[in-house]
């Protein structure tokens, strides 16, 4: 591997956010994706909106996936948007939410610029294409 | 802030292309994204170490103009297999450079699978500490499986945050094997973490990390057998220099600290490895640690070792990167003789040989150079 040779590695921040402890989720798709090829950072679990921001714009990964079981998807996923506004972060990183999300709040989340909610039943294989197609071209 | 949100992505395609045909720009044009970084803003910063990490073209134009703003920081390069509580010893230690009014970068390497290239990079799970503490810029960086390449880009990566005015730098990675020898040498002070109560360590030790510490740091030295890895480790290092390494316990410094780098006997005889007991996850010991730290950089500075250090580092650097520009030309070269396999099929002919192929490509480069010489 020569030292000009372009290396472009699709960068993951695998993030739990807020009160929930269920976290067996968010290995399996680390480890998915780490076996897809990407470069996983995880979070940890009970981590707060601004950690998760802080992470996403230091580690300047393509892809931010945010494991939420807990329900409070409404109060804490708006939060970290503004984050990555705030960082100028937003534009560029695709954010995808996974866990139980009702209809509703799906159309919701769309809306305020999450990209894709998976929720139970998702195919590994059907996120990680979705993560090809759709990780962000950067100059 | 807000308006560069519109003209981030328009201006950095267009300064992107314009990189590429840089000759006609003078080096004087200063590119936006090192403006950023010099004005502080941290994702211009987590940009040009994404750059420098992707090798994306014109990344070489920014670690140039970044070089003239590096200087300033200090490295510290933390190495130690893996569980012996790396991680969390450097969050602690963040948070107490923060505690006394600095800011600190941290670039953290993990090993990815030769396999896929994929990697998971956990070290960002133990920085509990800086909880949404923008002057901590953490950074996560995998191995990528590139021979050489990942100490360039820790060097660069190092030379970015240096630039953005970070006063600490903190290298972590795993101590095995050589990439990562290399790389933690790179530090002005290295650190060993040894954890306690295993035979490991002294495999660990003959491997060659003996030599290259600065600072030994016995952590978890709350648990058992943590008294007999001090005690090994300084008749080792006996051994090693037939002086008495000092120790620093965690329950306090053996001797009064001042700052002044202790010059009873450093400034003559060189450094001696000091053994400093922690527990990081508590936080004991680290306040000592950083002393010690702190007394290895003043010994650099008074034994002028530190001038020393960096000429060696800049050595090193410009080889390789002149060994690495050189290969890729050759690299090139055999591509447009006819490719590697052509030459090979030739050699299993028995039409030629190895050293008759190697001088047919490097001769004419030989040639060149020593044309223009004259």
């Amino acid at each position: 591997m020569s030292i000009n040779q372009e290396q472009r590695t699709i960068r993951c921040l695998v993030a739990k956010v807020g009160l929930d402890g269920h976290d067996r989720g968010a290995h399996v798709i680390s480890r998915a994706f780490r076996d897809a090829g990407f470069e996983v950072i995880y979070s940890g679990l009970h981590r707060a909106p601004e950690e998760i921001v802080q992470a996403a714009v230091q580690e300047d990964v393509d892809i931010l996936g945010i494991s939420i079981l807990s329900g409070a998807h409404d109060t804490l996923v708006p939060e970290i948007l503004d984050g990555l506004k705030e960082y100028d972060a937003f534009d560029d990183t695709l954010v995808l939410v996974g866990g139980i999300i009702p209809d509703d709040d799906e159309e919701k989340l769309k809306e305020l610029g999450v990209a894709e909610v998976f929720g139970p039943g998702a195919s590994m294989e059907s996120m990680i294409e979705f993560v090809r197609e759709n990780a962000p071209e950067r100059d | 802030m807000q308006e560069r949100s519109q003209g981030d992505g328009g201006e950095q395609r267009t300064d992107a292309s314009g990189d590429q045909a840089e000759p006609e720009g003078d080096d004087a044009a200063v590119n936006p994204l090192i403006e950023e970084l010099l004005g502080g803003k941290h994702r211009a910063l987590a940009r040009v170490i994404t750059k420098i990490e992707n090798r994306q073209p014109g990344y070489r134009d920014l670690v140039s103009q970044l070089h003239q703003h590096t200087g300033n920081a200090t490295v510290i390069g933390v190495t130690g297999s893996p569980g012996s509580g790396k991680s969390t010893l450097v969050d602690k230690m963040a948070a107490t450079y923060r505690d006394r009014g600095e800011t600190v970068g941290v670039i953290a390497i993990d090993p990815s699978s030769p396999f896929t290239g994929g990697a998971v990079l956990g070290d960002r799970i133990r920085m509990g500490s800086n909880v949404g503490d923008m002057d901590v810029f953490f950074r996560s960086m995998s191995a990528r499986g590139s021979l050489g390449g990942l100490s360039t880009a820790t060097t660069d990566a190092v030379k970015a945050l240096d630039a953005f005015g970070k006063d600490r730098i903190i290298i972590e990675t795993v101590g095995a094997g050589q990439n990562e020898i290399d790389i933690v040498k790179t530090a002005d002070t290295v650190m060993v973490l040894v954890p306690p109560g295993s035979g490991d360590d002294v495999q660990m030790l003959k491997a060659g990390i003996l030599e290259i510490a600065d600072v030994f740091v016995v952590n978890k030295a709350d648990l058992e057998g943590a008294n007999r890895t001090v005690q090994e480790l300084r008749e080792m290092l006996d051994y090693s220099d037939g002086g008495v390494p000092r120790t620093v316990g965690h329950h306090g410094p053996d001797a009064g600290f001042d700052g002044s780098g202790g010059e009873d006997h450093d400034d003559e005889e060189g450094w001696d490895p000091t053994i400093v007991e922690t527990v990081a996850d508590r936080g004991e010991g680290v306040e000592e640690l950083l002393d010690v730290l702190e007394q290895h950089q003043a010994y650099l500075d008074n034994s002028g070792q530190r001038d020393a250090q960096r000429r060696a580092r800049y050595a090193e650097e410009i080889r390789t990167l002149v060994r690495e520009d050189v290969n890729e030309l050759l690299v090139a070269e055999i591509d447009h003789q006819g490719g590697i396999d052509a030459f090979v099929q030739r050699v299993l002919d028995r039409e030629t040989d190895p050293y008759a192929i190697a001088d047919d490509v490097v001769g004419p480069i030989e040639d060149c150079v020593s044309e223009r010489r004259e």
